[in-house]
């Protein structure tokens, strides 16, 4: 990216409110959701399972299950028309122009045709059950070209051999024609990275991409990840809990709970100087292998239950700086820089001053520290 | 993928050998025998044992019964047609038997699968609760059951099919005992196929498959009904066999001319041989049919193809 180059904005989440409804009730899993994404950039989305990450990003793609109900908001998305198959690149195109649709108000259709895999596409979480087991790799890999771009098969098969080759699988030939049990769980995430890749997508959405996989190959992947991101140019939202990722990988960092984001700002900001008590908690949950405590630090209670709202912020009976109005209202977003807010009455200008757990303040000078002497 | 097959195929022949003694064993516990005629005194009865070879030891029957079996000759009837070859016997009676079954199966499999797919596609919805219904009362209600209360309606209130088997109109008068007999295969399939596809359609790869745009049938053909179907094959095979189990009643219900209602008169008048040529057949015929499933399994499910190629 160069530095002249403007910044578009390509998916900007409006205060997105969703509803799932269930027969034990109505589940409000998302309440009010703003997210912000810029072409080429990195924005993670952190939070414990159930704080409503993949759902927000389900409903970017339009793939939301079907007893979810929209409330209100707005998923605009601005893209540039294609207008030469599957090589063209706006980029390099000055007719190019930008156009906005709102996700939510399009429909199924539309969707399928202009977003899902063609410029929108997803990683998933677990490769050993995201692949089609009684499909040979190369067809799935294909089918999205075939589908979107009606190239022909022989086309396809060259162009699916090479993206093997581009997300490091070895007799790309060979596999091309084997199936998914006969991968490795490595493999077969850079399979689904390749099927993401296939129709030259401008955004990746990468849910939980390295969970499911272990720690030497976890990192092999975000590499990878990030290789095809800086190669391609494209934006990528990581849907994660693990802030190790996020370290490595993020530009932005949205902190979610329960449904709402609840502090954002850009790397530095996040892991420096957080503000949100939740924050502090996943950051000092972190495990940290710099200090003689063995103790690992984890955050009191459990994450609560959608079905039964509470009045005020969802996070204070959790909260050990928690304050009377927490319970009663829930605080609106403080604007702390241009890219960083949070929100917790802690910086409202009533509040009594509260600075952050001195084990954590200890630490993330440690951070400072270890990342300049990488720097030098 | 030979190499199994031919394993299979001699594990076959040893077990239906297996079933053969066993048979022979069963036939002489059963009380009575084919000559229960009381107008015969003991040394008639004994001439007669001695001339079908039943007086002598059953291992040694057994060993005759197996080489003339691989001759091709299943002995003769003692009693419902005297003196018939059993392979002659069968001959008229097994293809209406088997053509009134096969109408069943397929029945039962199309309107099963249909009615299960339509269960999961509409899953929560009244089309949901009716194709549960249905399959809920085709489960548990036999098909002697079925039989009756269908040839009551349709036969003989409505006169839309005739009410017994003629040879005149094979295919009008098996409609009847192939709907009933259909009835337990088409509700299994449709519970089974419905709880498939629920999974499959819940799974992480329809989900990667709906994120790359694909269109709804798209979806369902290419990727939802192939893991789908997969399992329901196994399902069949054992369907198969109630079905048969079936026929016996049904056959006697329809007065249909099939090996069934042979069966059922063999047991009722002890005539041996025909009861164990019969109950071989049947035997025979369930263990090709698994054989048949378990191949044709391997061939379709490349989990299971490349796994054999292995070995």
């Amino acid at each position: 990216m160069s530095e002249e180059k403007k910044r578009e904005k390509i998916l900007d989440v409006k205060d997105l409110d969703i509803t799932f409804k269930t027969t034990a009730g109505d589940v409000h899993a998302i309440r009010g959701v703003n997210i912000d994404l810029f072409q080429g950039e990195t924005v993670a989305i952190v939070g414990e399972s159930g704080s409503g990450k993949s759902v927000t990003m389900r409903a970017a793609m339009g793939i939301l299950a079907k007893n979810a109900v929209v409330n209100s908001g707005q998923i605009i998305y601005r893209y540039r028309d294609n207008k030469g198959g599957i090589d063209y690149n706006p980029d390099n195109d000055e007719t190019a122009q930008w156009k906005e649709a709102d996700i939510l108000k399009m429909d199924k259709k539309w969707i399928r045709k202009h977003i899902n895999g063609r410029r929108i596409a997803m990683v998933f979480q677990d490769p050993m059950t995201s692949l089609d087991p009684t499909m040979t790799i190369g067809k799935q890999i294909m089918e999205g070209m075939l589908w979107h771009y009606k190239i022909d098969k022989k086309d396809a098969f060259k162009r699916s051999v090479e993206l093997l080759k581009e997300v490091g699988i070895e007799d790309a030939e060979k596999r091309m024609k084997q199936y998914p049990h006969q991968l490795s769980g490595g493999m077969r995430q850079r399979v689904v990275i390749a099927i993401a890749l296939s129709c030259n997508p401008d955004l990746l959405i990468c849910d939980e991409p390295t969970t499911a996989l272990d720690v030497n190959i976890q990192a092999k992947i975000l590499e990878l990840i990030k290789k095809v991101q800086k190669e391609r140019d494209i934006a990528v939202i990581y849907i994660t809990h693990d802030l190790g990722v996020v370290a490595k990988v993020a530009d932005y960092v949205n902190v979610m709970y329960a449904g709402k984001i609840v502090e954002v700002g850009n790397i530095n900001e996040i892991f420096y100087d957080p503000r949100h008590p939740y924050t502090w908690g996943l950051l000092s949950a972190m495990p940290d292998l710099g200090t003689d405590d063995d103790r690992l630090y984890t955050i009191p209670g459990s994450p609560p239950n959608l079905l039964h709202e509470k009045e005020g912020d969802a996070f204070a009976p959790r909260n050990a700086y928690a304050l009377e109005i927490d319970d009663k209202l829930e605080p609106p977003m403080f604007k702390i820089t241009e890219t960083h807010s949070a929100a917790t009455w802690l910086l409202d200008e009533r509040a009594p001053k509260v600075e952050m757990p001195p084990e954590l303040k200890a630490r993330i000078e440690r951070m400072k520290k270890e990342a300049e002497a990488n720097v030098s | 993928m030979k190499k199994y097959v031919l394993k299979r195929v001699v594990t076959a022949i040893f077990t239906l050998l297996a079933i053969t003694l066993i048979l022979f064993i069963l036939m002489q516990l059963m009380p009575g025998s084919p000559f229960n005629d009381e107008k015969l005194n003991e040394s008639q009865k004994a001439a007669l044992y001695a001339k079908y070879g039943l007086d002598k030891p059953i291992v040694i029957q057994f060993f005759h019964y197996v080489i003339n079996m691989f001759k091709g000759d299943l002995g003769v009837s003692y009693k419902i047609s005297k003196n018939t070859p059993i392979t002659q016997l069968i001959a008229s009676r097994l293809p209406i038997s088997i053509g009134v079954g096969f109408a069943a199966v397929m029945i039962g499999a199309v309107v099963g699968l249909l009615l299960g797919l339509l269960a999961a596609f509409k899953r929560d919805t009244v089309w949901d609760t009716l194709a549960t219904i249905i399959s809920v009362i085709g489960v548990s209600v036999p098909s002697y059951v079925f039989a009756l209360a269908l040839s009551y309606q349709f036969g003989f209130k409505l006169g839309w099919f005739p009410m017994l088997f003629s040879a005149k109109d094979v295919v009008g008068s098996s409609v009847l005992p192939s709907v009933s007999l259909s009835m337990f295969t088409m509700a299994s399939i449709a519970r089974f196929t419905r709880a498939e596809m629920i999974e499959v359609l819940g799974s992480d790869y329809m989900l990667l498959a709906e994120s790359k745009g694909l269109s709804g049938n798209k979806l369902v053909f290419s990727h939802a009904l192939r893991n789908a179907l997969i399992p329901i094959i196994t399902v069949l095979a054992p369907l198969v066999v109630d079905l048969m189990t079936g026929s016996l009643v049904v056959e006697k219900i329809f007065s249909i001319p099939g090996v069934g209602s042979l069966l059922v008169n063999a047991i009722q008048s002890n005539d041996y041989n025909v009861v164990i040529a019969l109950s071989f057949i049947y035997s025979a015929m369930y263990i090709g049919i698994m054989l048949v499933v378990d191949i044709l399994y391997g061939i379709i499910d490349p989990r299971i193809r490349v796994a054999k190629e292995g070995d």
